[in-house]
């Protein structure tokens, strides 16, 4: 048989290297910053940019997307070529995907800090971003299918599903979850609205974490670890089981992360059941892992690289044996919107992607440069100081979470909250709050150990940029043709086909009985839209990021409701969000929930707490915000915005966006009036009066409720 | 509240059972396959990453 040579692009896997390298570096420097604001409130430096709300979805992304995100394709673009035996499709692509990636990136560093955000997690980029991310996505997409096409390999390893699923779903996902009404260049409004919006919204992000930190890392899992144990992986049976079961089941969970809320009760059970189910293949696929090192255990105890693939693999079967439980009703109803859930996403972030992508770097660099890593010892210390820095952080996370919750729910002999005051609780935890900065530092001081390591040793190294290897042609094996699994391997558009309907199955049935039927959001006849001024404030919430600590969502518990609304003793409903584009129930308290905090306090009150909230609320950890009181309101934007949302359904009468800044400037006088009255001068027009004429609105139309049934 | 919800939409109740049927047909048809493969066919690829024209070096001592 005649012996082809071909290059292997190694390159574009460097760049990527470097890339997720640097911009892990920033992302956890940024992770560690809102870590230590949280208990030295002036870490906020007072300054609009660097404040918590605005730099929590900074380094997010960075993480996620950046870190994850490089590492991913620099894994993806390894692997792919040696499993298919073929270079990548084409070298423009892999060079567009690369920079086009990284100019997306630059952009959510940009527009993040300056407020420009959806507020929906993980989705927070704004329009123009999200239609590149679509666009690069789909270049990977093609470059992949591509290489698929050419390889040279009859069938494709397990470890190409993965990568092909990961490509389906993610388009998919982030097309549908980003759909919105552009305001302008800067703002758009979600289409959907409150509870819609809110399980389209947990659809995408509970899968964005299965399908963008799950899958690809499995692929990479099922080939790095045989690399690096170099055994070939326990049993192949298990991870094609793995792989469908995975897949077909994921989508359907996303409802768990929305228990206790305004969502249809069906919807919400449908998320538990398939949230327990998904453990079988998760644990299939972790303990397929760990097999794979049987008889190898001994090279652990000396071998960095499996060190930190063993605690990966170990992290990934926790994370999801933690998931599936905090998604039953009584756990979750202890655990959500606390710090226990901080800790769940660090353990599956910390330690199942970065330890994996840690050991795959010390597995691949001295690969690529053809050397022997510069130090084993370094590399141990890594893997020693990494793992202490996961401990630091999850353990004191868990405590803080159950702590504060039992401190919320807590009721006296008399029938009253022993602890009625949310700050009390938030001061309880700051101990924890330093701890967990701390373990955010060690980790941190373990990548840095690692760049010099990984620099040492391409120092002593030769890049080899394109990795030549004689390969043979493909050859058809009659055998493997007699099984449908291994017809479906052959055929990568029809396995990429079955593979998106494995996934839609899920998400539309999951989705569709929320929308065909309006009925299934009973309208409240009192909830009317929001007046523009509102508007205006609501806007400003969302840009400083307000959602990333307080939850506008009262669950139907007894210390919930006894907390936040004493008086009308009303939970949220979900017809009070019909108008709420996009839905801002948040996913953490480290603030009071402020669904019914409407008329709660005075004016005054709110325009002395957002400027000093420490003097207003001795030690309390939430940032100033001077610059609500400089800036004033951008009226220009009024007509554009009433229009946007009179599109999108809400109810503004034809017109109206002309008579708009006539009722904002009223309804901002009289603010300004009432404030002025108590000692306070204000110009009308300052952002602050148009957040108080939202906050003062959060919750008021439930009050004069009559409530019309569907 | 909710309780409205589950009433108004019509057999609403089959969804979720529907979709465990689904994935457990599946998952049956699936493992049943899974179980029965050729055993040739699994070890070529269980073998795969490992013969992939990379060159072999020892990893474990620097």
């Amino acid at each position: 048989m005649e012996l082809e040579k071909i290059h292997y692009d190694n390159k574009v896997v460097k760049a990527f290297i470097i890339a997720s390298v640097i911009f892990g570096i920033v992302g956890m420097t940024v992770g560690l910053l809102a870590a230590i604001q949280l208990f030295y409130p002036i870490f906020n430096f007072d300054i609009q940019y660097t404040s918590f709300g605005r730099i929590r979805p900074l380094h997010t992304n960075a993480v996620v997307f950046a870190f994850v995100g490089n590492a991913m394709f620099a894994g993806v673009y390894y692997s792919m070529q040696r499993l298919l035996k073929a270079r990548m499709f084409n070298d423009s692509l892999s060079w567009i995907h690369f920079w086009g990636w990284q100019l997306i990136i630059l952009a959510a560093a940009i527009t993040l800090p300056l407020g420009l955000t959806t507020s929906k997690e993980y989705a927070e980029l704004e329009w123009p971003i999200d239609i590149a991310i679509a666009l690069i996505w789909v270049v990977f997409g093609i470059n992949m299918i591509g290489t698929i096409i050419m390889r040279r390999e009859k069938h494709m390893y397990v470890a190409i599903w993965f990568y092909i699923a990961t490509f389906v779903t993610v388009a998919v996902l982030h097309i549908v979850n980003s759909l919105a009404i552009p305001v302008n260049l800067f703002k758009s409004y979600s289409i959907y609205a409150g509870v819609q919006d809110a399980l389209v919204q947990w659809w995408y992000g509970h899968n964005a974490v299965a399908f963008f930190l799950t899958t690809p890392f499995l692929g990479m899992m099922y080939y790095f670890l045989p690399k690096a144990a170099n055994r070939p992986v326990y049993s192949y049976r298990l991870s094609i089981i793995h792989f469908w079961s995975l897949i077909f089941l994921y989508i359907w969970a996303g409802p768990h992360h929305l228990l206790y809320t305004a969502l249809p009760d069906w919807a919400q059970s449908l998320g538990v059941v398939f949230s327990i189910m998904l453990i079988a293949p998760s644990w299939g696929g972790m303990l397929n892992g760990l097999l794979t090192l049987r008889g190898a255990w001994d090279r652990v105890r000396e071998d960095a690289v499996l060190k930190f693939m063993v605690v990966a693999v170990t992290a990934y079967g926790m994370a999801t044996l933690e998931g599936p439980l905090l998604s039953l009703k009584n756990v979750n109803a202890i655990a959500h919107f606390t710090d226990w859930i901080v800790a769940h996403v660090h353990v599956g972030g910390l330690g199942w992607n970065g330890f994996l992508i840690f050991g795959m770097l010390y597995w691949l660099i001295p690969r690529m440069w053809a050397t022997k890593l510069y130090s084993m010892k370094l590399a141990n210390v890594h893997f020693w100081i990494g793992t202490l820095g996961i401990i630091f952080y999850a353990v004191p996370m868990y405590i803080a979470g159950v702590v504060q919750s039992l401190m919320w729910k807590e009721f006296n002999a008399d029938g009253f909250l022993v602890y009625p005051n949310f700050l009390e609780t938030t001061t309880q935890i700051l101990p924890m709050y330093m701890l967990r900065a701390i373990g955010g530092g060690l980790y941190l001081t373990g990548v840095f150990i690692m760049v010099y390591n990984l620099m040492k040793t391409a120092a002593a190294g030769k890049f080899i940029a394109n990795e030549e290897v004689e390969v043979a042609p493909m050859v058809k094996s009659a055998q493997s043709e007699a099984n449908w699994h291994g017809v479906l391997e052959s055929k990568p558009v029809m396995f990429t086909v079955l593979a998106l309907v494995a996934i839609l199955i899920g998400g539309a049935i999951e989705m569709v009985p929320t929308f065909l039927i309006k009925s299934n959001i009973p309208t409240i006849a009192s909830v009317k839209p929001y007046t523009p001024l509102e508007l205006h404030g609501r806007d400003i919430y969302v840009r400083e990021g307000c959602v990333s600590c307080h939850s506008q969502m009262v669950r139907p518990f007894r210390s919930e409701v006894q907390r936040y609304d004493p008086t009308g003793a009303e939970y949220s409903k979900a017809g009070e969000f019909v108008y709420d584009h996009p839905f801002l129930w948040g996913s953490k308290r480290t603030g009071p929930d402020l669904h019914r905090v409407g008329s709660k306090y005075a004016d005054s009150w709110h325009y002395r707490h957002m400027l000093t909230p420490g003097d207003v609320s001795t030690g309390s950890i939430m940032p100033a915000y001077p610059w609500l009181y400089d800036q004033v309101i951008n009226k220009e934007r009024t007509a554009e915005k009433i229009s946007a949302m009179r599109t999108i359904g809400v109810p503004y009468a034809d017109g109206y966006e002309e008579l708009a800044n006539a009722d904002l400037d009223k309804q901002a006088n009289s603010i300004a009036e009432a404030l002025k009255m108590e000692g306070y001068e204000t110009p009308s027009d300052a952002e602050i009066v148009a957040l108080i004429a939202y906050l003062q609105r959060l919750g008021k139309d439930i009050k004069s409720e009559k409530v019309a049934t569907n | 509240m909710y309780k409205e919800i589950l009433q108004s939409i019509e057999n609403i109740q089959i969804w979720p059972i529907i979709s465990f049927c689904i994935f457990f047909i599946f998952f049956l048809v699936l493992s049943w396959w899974a179980i029965t493969v050729d055993r040739k066919y699994i070890n070529e690829m269980r073998q795969m990453p490992l013969h992939d024209a990379d060159a072999e070096t020892d990893n474990s001592n620097p």
